[in-house]
C-alpha cells in the first residue's frame, strides 16, 4: 500500500517539532496541518489539540515528528523517536529533512510491533524511500552522476533484497506490509486550499447511505475546517509555537479590517433607515386599490422594492452562514456599488453643460414628430393603403376617431412642455440611487409618453376581437348550429327564417368590414410592439445590472482558486506539488448554488475538458 | 527510449516524452508540431489580398483595417483556443490521473481524476471521418456501482497518436495501475 502524506508547502523550512494533522481513514493518507515547535510540554500539546478538535470538529492528532536539524541540534534524533511513546498513535511518522538538500526522508514506526522489529522495519523503509528519492533526484541531475548513482542504487537494491529474504525467513506476516510500503509526498499550498471554500458540508450531517467522500475532498475539508488551528502564530506569547501558512503573523489587510469595523455602524444605520422606509410603505393609504395597482405597474416602484429587499439582506446583522450565502451577498453588494457608480456617471453627464435642457428641448419636437408621422399613417390608412380597397365609411370613421385622439394627445404634451424640464431635472436625481433607477424611470416615462399608442392598440384590438367573436357566432348560425353554454359545446339548432335572414345579413356585413378593422389592428399592434420591445430592452438591462454575478466573475478572473475548477499537480524534483485542486464531486454540489452564471462557466470548462 | 518516431493519425510527426519520476509517478507528454510560419503567411496573405481586392472596388479604407483586425483576432483565437502545443498525462499511483493540455499561447487546461473513480485505462477503437482510429481512454466508474462504466474520458484527443505510441503509454500506465 502506498502512504500519501499531504504536506503544506509553508512548513518546508519549519523548525523541528511535532507534526499535527489528521489520518484520513480508509485511504491510508495523512494530512499535515501544522508543525508545533520544540520546546513544548507534551501535556500542553495534548490539551491544545483537544481544544482545537473541539473547536473545529476535525479529528486532529499528532502524526509524528519533523526534524530539520540546524547547527548544534544534531542529537535530537533519538529524542524525536522517543516522542512516539508519549503520543500513542498507530503509526508514527518521522519526517526528516537536511539543510541544503532537497528531498525528505520518512520513517514509519508501527505501534503494534515490538520495539526492535519496528526499528529494523523503519530503517529498511527509510532506505527504500531514499532510493526512491535518489531516482527522482537523478532526473534533474546530469547523466554522469546518474550513472554513478545507478550503480550505487543497484547495490542498495541487492542489499535490500537479501535483507528481505532474511526477513522472509523470519516473519512472513510482517514482510507483506513492508514490501508495499511506499511514501508519496504531496505538497499543497495551504493558503489556497484553505481559501478555496469548495467543501462546505451541506446539511451538517453526512448521509450514511452515500459513499464516503473521496480522498481529496476529505483532505480539503480537513484543511478548510481546521481554521482555528491557524490562529496561533509565532508572535503569540503562549507556551506553544507552530508553523503553518499564517505563522508569519496573521494574514490580513488593514483596509479590509477597517472596512469590517466600519461596516457595523453602517449596517445599523441602513437597517434603521430601512425600517423607517418600510413603515412609510406600510401606511394604509398606500395599500388602497388604485395606488397598489399603480405601484405594481410602475417599474420604478418595482425596482425600489427590489433594492429594499437587497439592502435588507445586506444589512442583516448575522453573518453569512454558508459559502453560497456569502457569494450571494457579495454579488448583491458589488452589483449595487457598480449600479450606483454608473448612476453617478450618468448624473455627472446629465448635469454638465445643460444636457437636461437639451433633452427637454428635443423631447417635445420628437413627440410632435411622432404625432405627425402617426397622422400621415392614418391618412394613408384612410385612403387605399397598399392598393387595398377598404370600406370607405368605416375607414373614415375610424381614421377620424384616431386623428382626434392624436390631436388630444398633442395638446396635452404642449400643455406639459413647460414642466418637462423640471420633471427631467428631478427625475435625473434618482440616478444617484443607481443606474437601474434611471433606466426604470425612463421606461416609465416612455410608457406614459406613448400612452396614445397603447390606447390605439387597445381600441383596435377590442374592435377586432368583437368582430371576430361576432363572425364566429354568426358562422355557426349560418351552418344551423349554436354554442351551448351549459354543456360547453356546439349543438345543432333550428332557427326561424327571420333569424337566419338577419344573421346571414349581419354576417355578410361583418365579413366585408373585417379587412378594414384587421388593417387598423395590424398597424397599431406593430406600433405597440415597437414600444414594448424598447421597454423590454430597458427592463433587460435593469435585470442584467441587478443580477449579474460580478463578484463571482471577478473572483474567477483574479483568484480562480477561490472557486476552483482547475486542479494542477506539478512534479517538483522529488515530490508532488499541488498548486490548486478541485474536483468533480465538489462541482456537482456547487451547481445548486445561486451563482449560476459562473458555475456554467466552470461546468462548460469542465465539459470541454471531458469532451 | 526516444528513438522510435511517432506519428499522429494524419501522418504528421509527433514526439512522446516519458518521464518516470518514481515507481509510482509517470508523466507522458505528447507534443505536436509547432505552428508553421508558412501556413500563417498563407492565411494572412489570402485575407489581405482579398481585403485589397474589395478595397480596390469599393474604395473604402475601413475594409483594410478590418482585415488587419480580423487577422490579429483570428491568430490570437487560434493560438489561445485551437492550437494545442502539447498534451500531458500524469499518472500518480493511488492518487489519480491528471490530464492537461497546453495551448500555443501558454494557456493550460487541466483535469484531475481521482483514483477512486478510475476503473481502468484502455485503448479503444473509434470511427473518425472515413477511417478507424485507436485512442487511449480512461474508464470512469461511479463509486456507488463499481462494476459499471459510468463515462469515458478520451486522452490525447488533439494530437491523435497512432497505435504504437498508445501501446507504449498504455503499458506503462498499466504498470502503475496494477501496483495500487
Amino acid at each position: 500500500m502506498v502512504l500519501k502524506i499531504f504536506f503544506p508547502q509553508c512548513c518546508n523550512r519549519a523548525d523541528s517539532g511535532l507534526l499535527v494533522g489528521r489520518w484520513i481513514s480508509g485511504h491510508d493518507s495523512a494530512v499535515v496541518l501544522a508543525v508545533i515547535h520544540y520546546p513544548f510540554i507534551p501535556g500542553q500539546v495534548k490539551q491544545y489539540i483537544q481544544q482545537m478538535q473541539a473547536q473545529s470538529g476535525v479529528e486532529l492528532s499528532v502524526l509524528g515528528s519533523w526534524s530539520l536539524p540546524k547547527e548544534g541540534q544534531e542529537g535530537m534524533e533519538s529524542f524525536l523517536r522517543d516522542l512516539s511513546t508519549i503520543f500513542p498513535q498507530e503509526r508514527w511518522l518521522q519526517i526528516k529533512r537536511q539543510m541544503g538538500k532537497t528531498g525528505f526522508t520518512c520513517e514509519i514506526l508501527n505501534r503494534d510491533q515490538s520495539g526492535k522489529a519496528a526499528q529494523q522495519d523503519s530503517i529498511k523503509k527509510k532506505k527504500k524511500v531514499k532510493i526512491e528519492e535518489d531516482y527522482q533526484h537523478d532526473d534533474s541531475d546530469n547523466k554522469k552522476q546518474q550513472e554513478k548513482k545507478k550503480e550505487k542504487i543497484e547495490e542498495d537494491d541487492q542489499h535490500d533484497d537479501s535483507d528481505n529474504k532474511k526477513k522472509q525467513e523470519k516473519k512472513k506476516e510482517e514482510e507483506e506490509g513492508e514490501e508495499e510500503e511506499k511514501v508519496i509526498f504531496v505538497h499543497y499550498e495551504q493558503r489556497k486550499v484553505m481559501l478555496s471554500q469548495l467543501h462546505p458540508i451541506e446539511n451538517g450531517v453526512p448521509d450514511p447511505k452515500t459513499e464516503p467522500p473521496s480522498e481529496l475532498r476529505q483532505v480539503f475539508q480537513t484543511v478548510a475546517r481546521s481554521q482555528p488551528l491557524f490562529f496561533l502564530d509565532r508572535y503569540d506569547d503562549g507556551p506553544l509555537k507552530s508553523t503553518h501558512w499564517q505563522s508569519e503573523g496573521r494574514e490580513a489587510s488593514i483596509i479590509m479590517e477597517l472596512l469590517k469595523q466600519a461596516s457595523v455602524p453602517l449596517c445599523l444605520l441602513i437597517s434603521w433607515l430601512l425600517s423607517v422606509w418600510t413603515w412609510i410603505c406600510n401606511v394604509r393609504i398606500f395599500s388602497l386599490y388604485p395606488l397598489r395597482f399603480l405601484s405594481s405597474k410602475l417599474s420604478t416602484c418595482v425596482q425600489l422594492s427590489y433594492r429594499t429587499e437587497h439592502l435588507r439582506t445586506l444589512s442583516s446583522a448575522k453573518p453569512a452562514t454558508g459559502h453560497t450565502e456569502f457569494m450571494r451577498k457579495s454579488n448583491i453588494l458589488v452589483s449595487f456599488l457598480i449600479d450606483v457608480a454608473l448612476g453617478l456617471l450618468l448624473i455627472s453627464w446629465l448635469y454638465r453643460d445643460d444636457h437636461i435642457r437639451m433633452l427637454a428641448n428635443t423631447l417635445v419636437p420628437a413627440a410632435d414628430h411622432v404625432a405627425k408621422e402617426l397622422e400621415e399613417l392614418l391618412q394613408w390608412l384612410m385612403g387605399a393603403p397598399a392598393g387595398l380597397k377598404m370600406n370607405r365609411a368605416l375607414d373614415q370613421v375610424l381614421g377620424r376617431f384616431f386623428l382626434y385622439h392624436i390631436h388630444l394627445w398633442i395638446s396635452y404634451i404642449h400643455l406639459m412642455s413647460p414642466f418637462i424640464e423640471g420633471i427631467l431635472w428631478y427625475g435625473g436625481l434618482s440616478a444617484c440611487l443607481g443606474l437601474t433607477f434611471a433606466l426604470s424611470l425612463l421606461s416609465d416615462m416612455v410608457a406614459l409618453l406613448t400612452f396614445h399608442i397603447y390606447c390605439f392598440y387597445v381600441y383596435g384590438a377590442r374592435l377586432y376581437c368583437l368582430k371576430i367573436y361576432g363572425l364566429s357566432s354568426l358562422w355557426r348560425l349560418f351552418r344551423g348550429k349554436k354554442w351551448n353554454v351549459l354543456r360547453q359545446r356546439v349543438d345543432s339548432c333550428s332557427y326561424d327564417l327571420d333569424q337566419l335572414f338577419i344573421g346571414t345579413l349581419l354576417f355578410t356585413i361583418l365579413l366585408f368590414l373585417l379587412p378594414t378593422t384587421a388593417l387598423y389592428y395590424l398597424v397599431f399592434t406593430l406600433l405597440r410592439l415597437g414600444v414594448v420591445l424598447f421597454q423590454g430592452i430597458l427592463h433587460l438591462s435593469v435585470d442584467f445590472i441587478n443580477s449579474f454575478p460580478l463578484f463571482a466573475m471577478g473572483l474567477r478572473i483574479c483568484r480562480s482558486y477561490r472557486l476552483g475548477g482547475i486542479s494542477h499537480f506539478h512534479i517538483v524534483h522529488h515530490t508532488i506539488f499541488v498548486q490548486q485542486m478541485s474536483f468533480k464531486v465538489t462541482l456537482k454540489q456547487r451547481r445548486s448554488s445561486t451563482i449560476s452564471f459562473c458555475l456554467q462557466c466552470i461546468k462548460l470548462h469542465r465539459e470541454v475538458n471531458v469532451l | 527510449m526516444e528513438d522510435e518516431t511517432y506519428t499522429d493519425i494524419n501522418g504528421k510527426a509527433i514526439s512522446l516524452d516519458c518521464q518516470s519520476h518514481s515507481g509510482l509517478c509517470r508523466e507522458f507528454t505528447v507534443s505536436s508540431a509547432k505552428v508553421s510560419i508558412g501556413k500563417v503567411m498563407v492565411y494572412t496573405c489570402s485575407v489581405w489580398l482579398f481585403a485589397y481586392a474589395v478595397f480596390f472596388f469599393t474604395q473604402n479604407t475601413a475594409v483594410l483595417s478590418c482585415a488587419i483586425l480580423i487577422t490579429l483576432v483570428g491568430m490570437m483565437f487560434h493560438i489561445h483556443f485551437v492550437k494545442v502545443d502539447h498534451e500531458s498525462l500524469l499518472v500518480i499511483g493511488s492518487l489519480g490521473i491528471q490530464v492537461s493540455s497546453s495551448y500555443a499561447s501558454g494557456r493550460e487546461t487541466t483535469t484531475f481524476i481521482e483514483m477512486s473513480r478510475i476503473k481502468d485505462i484502455v485503448i479503444n477503437e473509434a470511427i473518425y471521418m472515413h477511417q478507424i482510429i485507436y485512442y487511449l481512454c480512461v474508464l470512469l466508474k461511479d463509486p456507488s456501482e463499481p462494476n459499471a462504466v459510468s463515462s469515458v474520458v478520451p486522452l490525447f484527443q488533439n494530437s491523435k497518436p497512432r497505435l504504437n505510441c498508445l501501446v507504449k503509454v498504455y503499458k506503462s500506465c498499466q504498470e502503475i495501475l496494477s501496483k495500487c
